[in-house]
């Protein structure tokens, strides 16, 4: 049976024409572009094309803004530890947000041991952070505010460009962790006046292992990696030319296509809202109801618990995820869900639906009808669900 | 990264139900940790000869009830009282690691159980069972290791207790 495939988030399938052009890329040998050579001037050729449609992307003012880097995490290793190096001398607090995702927590955790102080602000109920609250948490010593754009549990889209007015005013470094958003949704990064942004190819159908970080001009940032001089100097090795040129498609694919991605993906989202309590009952819809991810939903179904949940769907070649603090080997529950104002069991039962362009609706409605028998079948076995009743 | 037999008692589980007016009922865990067992007893003789579970929790704690009551079933209650985490986990073919603390918590449910039928033999008065979001080891914003539930540095990827690689966030 064919598997249908809930679960973008995790790995986004390559593109066809993101695929040709990596096998292409690979045929052609290409150089390295910092050679002198004819060679390598050929390559140093590609890698700005696709710096260029990156930069498209999100409407960057100059390609040079563009770095490539390994991917997500270390675009945001790169931003937050980045900055807070530079930037000592002018203080060393930074804002942040109770919802981040562990490569902002853990690296400015990393932070925290090397003298700089953080100010964790709350989230409301919706998952929310209010741009006031950024307003107050800064201080004569803030360097850094580092927010991310979309929540990669619940889809919930943060108000980014009212931040963004506030840092500026301020003169203190944005950065916005944007690793679930751009390629999905429109990120004109002049628009929003951040400084640093986040970003992932994977995100857009391009390969894993590759991402980049937008860094304003004039933004003072320390390499992460130190070596030679590419990407203008701030980040260290040799490109990944193939996963680079690969990138720059996806990026010009998804700026031509994201209108109608959007449409698609939002009409699957909506009729998954809609047509749910006709299947099940007693849950709690975690996505925001109007600024969210048009791919994301995420939902917590009262008295079961999330891996059971994935495993029983996997065995009908259903994939979803769970964000239960069993599936994460954590044995917390995740602090995102505990943010926005979840009890520990509602945790526990939570899905993250992710939906592509490869879906259809024929995909929501046997995801529903098999989740209703999954559920079913967990809540009879359910201690929680027997003394409810 | 389940063993067959897990995956084979997490799909078909064994004895899952309420005996009404039971003669012995223990239950282990609660949300916080993840994983909640409830554990029915029907005695006769001194020889388990029902046994039933409820279970909210992962893959493994269900497989982990289900192939108790399997172990337990028909044993007398001497023996059954022998019966510990271990067996259940042996019985299984093995658990990931990280699922040893919370998930295989079967055998305790057992005892409890157990002890539960003991006490009302002996006409003791048994308090009315609550079922709250606390736990004996309150993790707050303290680290713990997810195998040993040892408390741990922050930042440290070796837990010296149990000599584990923390690959996680604890």
């Amino acid at each position: 049976m064919k598997i249908v495939n809930l679960d973008h988030m995790s790995a986004n399938p390559l593109l066809p024409e993101v695929k040709d052009v990596m096998i292409e890329a690979i045929k052609m040998d290409y150089g390295n572009p910092s050679s002198q050579h004819k060679i390598g001037e050929q390559a140093a050729e590609v890698l700005e094309n696709a710096r260029e449609s990156v930069a498209n992307l999100i409407n960057s003012a100059v390609p040079k803004e563009i770095v490539f880097t390994s991917g997500g995490t270390e675009s945001v290793n790169h931003a937050v530890k980045g900055a807070a190096f530079a930037n000592a001398d002018k203080g060393k607090h930074i804002v942040t947000s109770n919802i981040e995702h562990n490569a902002v927590i853990r690296s400015l955790r990393r932070l925290k041991t090397m003298g700089y102080t953080i100010t964790s602000i709350s989230v409301d109920k919706n998952g929310r952070v209010n741009p006031d609250d950024v307003a107050k948490a800064i201080t004569d010593e803030t360097i850094l505010v580092s927010i991310m754009h979309s929540n990669n549990e619940t889809g919930t889209i943060q108000p980014i460009q009212e931040i963004g007015q506030i840092t500026k005013n301020k003169k203190i470094i944005f950065h916005v962790d944007a690793v679930d958003s751009v390629g999905v949704v429109p990120i004109d990064v002049q628009k929003l006046g951040v400084d640093l942004l986040s970003f992932a190819s994977n995100t857009f159908y391009g390969p894993t292992g590759v991402g980049g970080l937008y860094v304003r001009r004039g933004t003072p940032v320390w390499p992460l990696l130190d070596g030679g001089v590419q990407e203008n100097n701030k980040r260290a090795g040799a490109e990944n030319l193939t996963g680079i040129i690969a990138m720059g498609v996806a990026a010009k694919l998804a700026r031509r296509d994201m209108a109608s991605r959007i449409a698609h993906t939002k009409k699957l989202k909506e009729k998954l809202l809609k047509d749910l309590p006709a299947y099940i009952d007693e849950y709690i819809i975690n996505t925001h109801p109007e600024y969210s991810l048009p791919t994301l939903v995420s939902v917590s179904i009262k008295y079961i618990e999330g891996e059971s949940i994935v495993l029983m769907l996997d065995d009908e070649d259903i994939t979803v995820s769970t964000r239960s603090a069993c599936a994460t080997g954590s044995l917390r529950a995740s602090h995102v869900l505990l943010s926005i104002g979840l009890g520990h069991a509602d945790a526990q039962g939570t899905l993250v639906i992710t939906f592509g362009v490869d879906n259809t609706e024929e995909d929501v409605d046997r995801f529903l009808t098999v989740l209703k028998t999954v559920v079913t079948t967990l809540r009879d076995i359910s201690p929680l669900y027997q003394s409810k009743s | 990264m389940y063993s067959k037999t897990v995956m084979d008692h997490f799909k078909n589980p064994r004895n899952v139900g309420v005996i009404e007016g039971a003669d012995g009922v223990g239950e282990v865990g609660n949300p916080l940790c993840g994983d909640i067992m409830t554990i029915y007893l029907s005695v006769q003789d001194e020889h388990i000869k029902d046994i039933k579970f409820q279970t909210f929790g992962c893959g493994s704690a269900i497989a982990v009830s289900s192939m108790l009551t399997e172990i337990a079933t028909g044993k007398s209650i001497d023996e059954a009282k022998k019966i510990t985490n271990k067996d259940v986990a042996a019985a299984l073919e093995g658990l990931p690691k990280n699922k040893l603390h919370c998930s295989n918590l079967g055998a305790d449910a057992l005892q409890m159980a157990i002890k539960n039928y003991e006490d009302k033999k002996a006409g003791k008065k048994i308090p009315e069972p609550k079922r709250e979001e606390k736990h004996e080891h309150n993790h707050g914003d303290q680290c713990y290791c997810p195998y040993c539930d040892a408390e741990v540095d922050e930042e440290t990827t070796f837990c010296k207790a149990c000599k584990s690689d923390i690959d996680s966030h604890h």
